[in-house]
């Protein structure tokens, strides 16, 4: 890859569900470049293709047609192991309903991708707690998801993303089921991970206060990109 | 990885006790079934042996007439030849291999003592009978040569016998009458208890052959002659010497059949003994049925349990787990769950084998063989139905899975 090229690259990815009549088309020929570092807001009406969009970024789902390259890899005409693999590698997950192993522990939580990749028990531990401190959680390492609030939940979400060090942080809507306070918090433990590791996100979000804490923001409209505005150019 | 993966399937089979403990009744059902059923079996056949053994050990059994069947229509073959006291002597002078041989005729007799009567088996035979049939005296004396050649009214008797006229008293020296003849009892036989057909061993009178033949058969025939191996013969060699020496003592000619039969009892033994295992194959089969059963019902709860976790499952997609961990991930919380319950049944099965042994009184007979299998039948069961669900588990798509309620 070479340098200053893109992370992520969509060549008129097209995303289709259903047959005939019923054919609906959830992204429409969107092109979009993002590159490493950048910390990116997708926003857009609901329906619009965010969450389609996001999928496809995070290598969780293929396009119907046109290309997509992460890390200049072709991930669209990947097989699902190989796809997974990615995953693990160089992606990491934030979900709007925090989706952790319920029963289980956030250290627990945090090892689950150390698992997959072979991380030696000892070695996982540490890492875990290293990343729970990181996300401002020491002292609950051993508390199950019932027994955390919602911000806390959603920190221990952060940090099994982080965990393994990802390129990428995707986030559908990281802050949706938070309060006004909780969302600060994360939106500002989010931009840390951004300035501090160099962490590139993609975070879907209907708060224009929210998307407001990145440095870009995509639009969408109808499977289409309606707008790309830099921070820079808002102020 | 696996270690892992079987503590997670320990943890998930704990957090559902209840529902676990019933998907495994069905494994432990069955497995408690067949270990039961295989373990009586083994110890039937083992009582079956014994029974048998008790006959005699490696004896032969020879007595007159075809060895199968009548001969043709209206031939002289079909009159009967008895066997006679040349015939014995014959292998008592030309026989080798032989620990003892011994003549024996037998009838069912009516048997007085004072104002007591019973009906017993009535054997005349000589003093090596006891050798052939490995039968002891437990007082008393065997005939002497003197008293077989003779025909004295002397006999031995057996426990039931005793039972009947004396009571726990001691017989000898009384004088019962058998068949209108009077005899002195001169000895009491060890108590060898029923067979395993219901026959009574014990209820007998043995009198020397020639007393036997004059006063109660009136003629001079020998049913049988008993004849033990000895140690270093088996009695598969013995069986053609004896044939040979017997056909020249009844001077049979090469063209013609045998008009006796020798009977091996050791090959009886095996008979009685593989067809109580073939039963017990049968049964322990049935009970293997009962093990599939137990199969479904794990295969019904581990779909269950894949739906239960959809979500687990996408996230555990989403976050990097390939196909197959998810497949080994389900696979091994099967397998574990019906090993619980094979090792569950096994230890049931055992408890109620062992119960029965004793009610039934035959021997224990677990067998490590079949306990191990056990175990790896409970496994494999585990394996074959859960993969199909751990299948389902593995394939789906993580992006329904992460979205499913
Ligand atoms: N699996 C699917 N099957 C059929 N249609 C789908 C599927 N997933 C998404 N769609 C459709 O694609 C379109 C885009 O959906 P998407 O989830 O990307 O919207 P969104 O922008 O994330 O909306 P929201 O803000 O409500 O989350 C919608 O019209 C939706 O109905
Ligand atoms: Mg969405």
């Amino acid at each position: 890859m070479a340098a200053g090229a893109p992370l992520i690259t969509f060549d008129k990815v097209w995303k289709s569900y259903g047959q005939g009549e019923a054919r609906v088309h959830a992204l429409a020929g969107v092109d979009l470049a993002i590159k490493r570092g950048e910390f990116v807001a997708i926003m857009g009406p609901s329906g619009s293709g965010k969450s389609t969009a996001m999928n496809i970024i995070g290598c969780l789902d293929t396009p119907t047609a046109g290309t997509y390259s992460f890390m200049g890899i072709d991930a669209g005409r990947l097989d699902r192991n190989r796809r997974a693999m990615l995953r693990n590698l160089y992606v990491g997950f934030v979900f709007q309903g925090y989706n952790l192993l319920a029963r289980t522990t956030a250290a627990e939580n945090v090892e689950l991708p150390l698992i997959y990749r072979g991380v030696a028990s000892r070695e996982r531990r540490n890492l875990a707690m290293q990343a729970l401190a990181q996300v401002g959680l020491v002292g609950r390492e051993h508390h199950t998801p019932a027994e955390l609030s919602g911000g806390q939940q959603q920190r221990v979400a952060i940090a099994r993303a982080i965990v393994t060090r990802p390129t990428l942080l995707v986030a559908d809507e990281p802050t949706g089921n938070l309060d006004t306070a909780r969302t600060h918090e994360i939106m500002e433990l989010l931009t840390q991970l951004n300035t501090e590791l160099g962490l590139t996100i993609a975070m879907v979000t209907h708060e224009v206060d929210v998307a407001g804490y990145a440095e870009r923001t995509i639009r969408f409209l109808d499977g289409h990109v309606a707008s790309d505005i830099m921070k820079v150019e808002l102020a | 990885m696996i270690w892992e993966t079987v503590r997670l399937s320990l943890r998930s089979i704990r957090r559902n006790v209840l529902r676990s403990f019933l998907t495994l009744l069905g494994i432990v059902i069955g497995v408690a079934a067949v270990i039961a059923m295989l373990t009586i079996g083994s110890g039937t056949t083992e009582k079956v042996k014994a029974d048998i053994s008790k006959l005699g050990s490696n004896l032969l059994v020879v007595r007159s007439g075809r060895p199968a069947g009548p001969g043709g229509p209206g031939g002289l073959d079909q009159v009967v030849r008895p066997l006679a006291e040349k015939d014995l002597e014959a292998l008592v002078a030309h026989l080798s291999g032989a620990r003892a041989i011994s003549p024996a005729s037998q009838k069912q007799v009516r048997v007085i003592f004072g104002t007591e009567s019973l009906t017993s088996g009535v054997t005349g035979t000589d003093s090596a009978y006891l050798e052939a049939r490995d039968w002891k005296l437990v007082s008393g004396r065997p005939f002497s040569d003197s008293e077989t050649r003779s025909g004295t009214g002397v006999c031995l008797i057996g426990e039931t016998v005793r039972q009947q006229f004396f009571g726990d008293g001691d017989p000898e020296g009384e004088i019962i009458r058998v068949n209108r003849t009077s005899c002195k009892i001169i000895g009491l036989l060890e108590a060898k208890g029923y067979t395993g057909f219901g026959q009574d061993q014990d209820n007998v009178v043995l009198m020397p052959l020639h007393a036997y033949q004059r006063r109660i058969a009136g003629n001079r025939d020998i049913d049988n002659i008993y004849i033990a191996a000895d140690d270093r013969t088996p009695t598969s060699e013995l069986q053609p010497r004896v044939e040979d020496i017997l056909r020249d003592a009844r001077r049979i000619t090469p063209d013609r059949e045998s008009d006796f039969a020798i009977r091996d009892m050791t090959q009886i033994a095996d008979a009685m003994a593989s067809a109580t295992t073939t039963m017990t194959g049968m049964l322990g089969a049935v009970a293997g049925v009962s093990l599939l059963v137990g199969g479904i019902g794990i295969m019904n709860i581990m779909l269950v349990s894949v739906t239960e976790r959809t979500r687990e499952i996408g996230i555990r997609l989403a976050i990097g787990a390939h196909e197959k961990h998810i497949l080994i991930q389900f696979l091994v919380e099967a397998t574990v769950l019906s090993l619980l319950g094979g090792i569950i049944g096994i230890l049931i099965g055992l408890a109620l084998a062992g119960l029965a042994s004793l009610t039934l009184t035959i021997p224990f007979a677990p067998s490590p063989a079949v306990i191990l299998l056990a175990v790896g039948f409970s496994a494999l069961i585990g394996m074959v139905f859960g993969f199909f669900p751990a299948m389902r588990g593995a394939r789906l798509n993580p992006i329904d899975a992460l979205r499913h309620e």
